[in-house]
């Protein structure tokens, strides 16, 4: 029996309250409060569950969308698998993420991006949408064959060989030209790789006084300039990951007032913490691009809030314990973040009064969407709340806080950079498609064969 | 003090009875009889994941001169060339009953961990971290420093500059100061002893950031020595990595790194009468420092060497015993 939810009293984006019905995978009504038509059978005449859910006061946001996860499937899952990472996005109020290519094997086939895809499918938290790797093996030598993994039953949109940046100028040049062929998209790593040998934090004053070697901004800025400008000769679309630095912002600002195709985005943990945190020599804290300092913060949320930096993207890196419990120079680099990412937006950009909830929407789902071109076809994603729409939805309850624990979190890594902070907001129910993938603020097991009910999709060009 | 890990951490007042049981334990050095027994049944551990012959023999002299028990935990020959991990290897000291932990590590904030990760509760002593910290070095630095140029200089009752501060003197610190935990080191607790320190280094061996430093910096040798009149000049070793690694070399050639920045007799010369020079070693003669002027009598790098063992021996005590000893009246060394 499938089963209706009525939320009642919800406010759509944080507008006026609203009873909202998921039917048979869509937003069938909303309505004025308690005026909404519900009826306990579907549209064969079959008898339904209907749940009731007494959302007053609570937020209700289209799915997040995730345009950088790393689910370490195949060849990490000691830190992280598909399952797990996805049950953790559904935890944090995804109902899409994109999965980066730097397993191993590397993503950089056919066959690989498919198998991601197939575990998505049969995990069913959320629908995983692999990215391909822009050369083979993230070697940064020769292109991969982007065509296959586009006509795939993946269907990629999204290459990138994150991790690694594309340094060869004229195979970024040929990246961005070939992708054309199917509406993709390079999202780039940009870090120019001599200007970062050996490094470990952000170059400046912290890293001066605690000597540990230094990635210093320039070695993002200078790349996103020149990829800017590679996007401009061959009229291509360019994504930028995990944007950090001021000057950064700048440079995609001043490529938009030039009408380049450039979209960016930045990581919950830049919008938040910053290169002092390296003093406790915790390797918890170590991630690339490092944390910046406090002004880049700042720009960062500048960026977001007038639309320079397009969406939020956790750059979820889950990392085994002995990846971490050693010397900073030794650990791993990066930290867990489908949990938090919508806590850190909450936090700092709009319990500031920097943002609204609709543009929490924006950041989190429609524009990560439309970057990875997952909000048309079979299984739109990142789309409005209206009836008729898939019922891809997050309840959000803004006004709970909580402490982060790492242990009660559901990605299988521990390596969060928030341990016993308080963060505002709640995710209390995710839905996708209708399902509910978290209730009561947990995780609920999909029903055995569900496949999430995402329709099966062909390759097509 | 329960740990000594960064010259930063240190108050004035920590500095100066750092330097002062320092020139306690470097009278008793003098005596027929050098072996005290401060610290007979403790364990000191020297964990030392780089080499580091001189500074692992300068802490096991001063352990075995307070009479304590010395393990030499070397990198190779044991477990960690294998691959332990750092927290095992603190687990292992942990369980072995070690009371002190001397750590050399490559890697910088590697003695912080130990010291605050909770694998362990002994006390951590910081024998060098990568490019942090290296504060014993810091303190025979300028515990040398004081001896010549307030002690033996200011023609007082005592000839070790006991009590006194370093306020009015000048240092001037010379070379690779990006890569150096002597520098940092010696930049902080110079800066909290009153003196004033001028760093001297082409740009590309100073650190971005090291404008936030208490200390003024140049990239000029010759106008810091004849101009400024330093009381004290150390010299800091170049490694000879520095200058390969083709376009990321930090300059054109040794020749030229001697020609703007060694120290010779013609630089000693631009010095005041009283100045000395340091050298924290081991040197290279030729690059950074002539022959001329390592062996002139301004260089009191030999002397390093041996208030290396005195400063070692009071950090020892002052982790190890002191609060007892506090306690217990008519105790003396």
């Amino acid at each position: 029996m499938t089963t209706t939810y009525v939320l009642r009293g919800v406010r759509p984006l944080g507008g006026d309250p609203a009873d909202v019905v998921l039917a048979g995978g869509v937003i069938a009504d909303v309505a004025a409060p308690g005026a909404a038509s519900v009826t306990d059978r579907d549209a064969a005449g079959a008898p339904v569950d209907v749940v009731e859910i007494d959302a007053t006061d609570h937020v209700l946001l289209p799915g997040l969308v995730d345009l950088h996860t790393h689910l370490r499937e195949p060849g990490r899952e000691d830190a992280e698998t598909v399952a797990s990472g996805t049950r953790a996005a559904a935890a944090g109020g995804f109902t899409a993420v994109h999965a980066m290519a730097n397993t191993s094997p590397v993503a950089d086939t056919a066959g690989v991006v498919e198998q991601v895809w197939r575990l998505g499918q049969e995990a069913g938290w959320v629908d995983v949408h692999p990215i391909g790797a822009v050369t083979v093996g993230l070697g940064g030598e020769r292109l991969a064959e982007l065509g296959a993994m586009a006509d795939s039953a993946a269907r990629v949109r999204v290459f990138s060989d994150d991790g690694k940046c594309v340094h060869d100028p004229i195979l970024m040049r040929r990246a961005l030209e070939y992708v054309k062929a199917f509406d993709g998209v390079v999202a780039q790593h940009a870090q120019e790789p001599r200007l970062t040998e050996g490094a470990q934090m952000n170059e400046g004053v912290v890293s001066a006084e605690i000597g540990l070697a230094g990635w210093p901004a320039v070695a993002e800025e200078a790349i996103i300039a020149r990829d800017v400008l590679l996007a401009e000769h061959v009229g291509s679309r360019l994504h930028v990951c995990h944007l950090s630095t001021a000057g950064s912002v700048e440079i995609v600002r001043w490529a938009k007032g030039r009408g380049i195709d450039v979209t960016a985005e930045v990581t919950p943990h830049h919008l938040i913490l910053t290169d002092d945190l390296a003093r406790t020599y915790d390797p918890t804290y170590k991630v690339n691009p490092p944390l910046r300092t406090a002004a880049d913060v700042e720009a960062v949320r500048a960026g977001l809030a007038d639309g320079t930096i397009d969406i939020v993207a956790t750059d979820h890196a889950p990392h085994t314990r002995e990846d971490k419990d050693c010397e900073w120079g030794a650990a791993a680099f990066g930290m867990t973040g489908l949990e938090t990412a919508l806590a850190v937006v909450q936090d700092t950009m709009v319990d500031t009064g920097r943002m609204t909830w609709s543009d929490v929407a924006r950041v989190l789902s429609s524009a990560p969407a439309r970057i990875g071109r997952i909000d048309t076809g079979a299984a739109p994603q990142g789309r409005p709340l209206e009836v008729g729409e898939p019922a891809n939805v997050v309840l959000v309850d803004p006004s709970a806080t909580r402490t982060v624990d790492a242990r009660a979190q559901a990605t299988a890594s521990g390596n969060t950079p928030f341990a016993g902070r308080e963060l505002p907001g709640r995710v209390v129910a995710t839905f996708l498609r209708g399902r509910a993938t978290v209730l009561d603020g947990a995780p609920v097991a999909a029903p055995a064969g569900s496949s999430a009910g995402a329709p099966t999709r062909g390759g097509h060009r | 003090m329960k740990h000594l890990l960064s010259t930063a951490d240190l108050s004035k007042d920590d500095a100066l009875l750092l330097l002062d049981t320092s020139a306690q334990m470097a009278a008793t050095q003098s005596r027929e009889i050098k072996k005290l027994p401060t610290l007979r049944g403790r364990t000191v551990v020297n964990l030392f994941y780089e080499d580091s012959t001189r500074t692992r023999i300068s802490f096991e002299t001063a352990a075995k001169r307070l009479s304590a028990d010395v393990i030499n935990f070397s990198a190779k020959g044991s477990s960690v060339s294998k691959g332990e991990s750092l927290k095992d290897t603190a687990l292992t000291l942990h369980a072995m009953g070690a009371d002190a932990v001397v750590v050399r590590h490559w890697a910088s904030g590697a003695p912080a961990q130990l010291a605050h990760a909770g694998w362990l509760d002994a006390a951590v002593l910081n024998a060098g971290d990568g490019t942090h910290m290296h504060p014993t070095q810091a303190l025979l630095d300028a515990f040398t420093i004081r001896r010549h140029l307030v002690g033996l200089r200011g023609g007082g009752a005592d000839r070790d500059g006991v009590g006194s501060d370093l306020a009015g003197l000048k240092v001037a610190i010379v070379g690779d100061v990006l890569h150096s935990r002597v520098a940092r080191a010696n930049v902080r607790l110079l800066h909290t002893l009153g003196a004033q320190v001028t760093l001297v280094s082409p740009p590309t061996l100073l650190p971005v950031g090291v404008e936030a430093w208490p200390c003024r910096t140049s990239y000029d040798l010759d106008a810091t020595l004849a101009d400024w009149q330093p009381d004290a000049v150390m010299m800091l070793r170049v490694q000879r990595e520095r200058m390969s690694g083709g376009s990321g070399a930090f300059f054109p050639s040794p020749l030229e790194y001697t020609r703007y920045f060694g120290l010779d007799g013609r630089r000693l010369a631009l010095l005041p009468e009283h100045a000395i020079v340091l050298h924290p070693g081991p040197m290279n003669r030729g690059l950074e420092i002539s022959a001329e002027a390592a062996d002139s009598d301004r260089a009191v790098i030999v002397e390093q060497v041996a208030n290396g063992v005195a400063v070692r021996m009071a950090a020892l005590y002052l982790l190890l015993a002191h609060t007892e000893a506090a306690h217990t009246e008519g105790t003396s060394l």
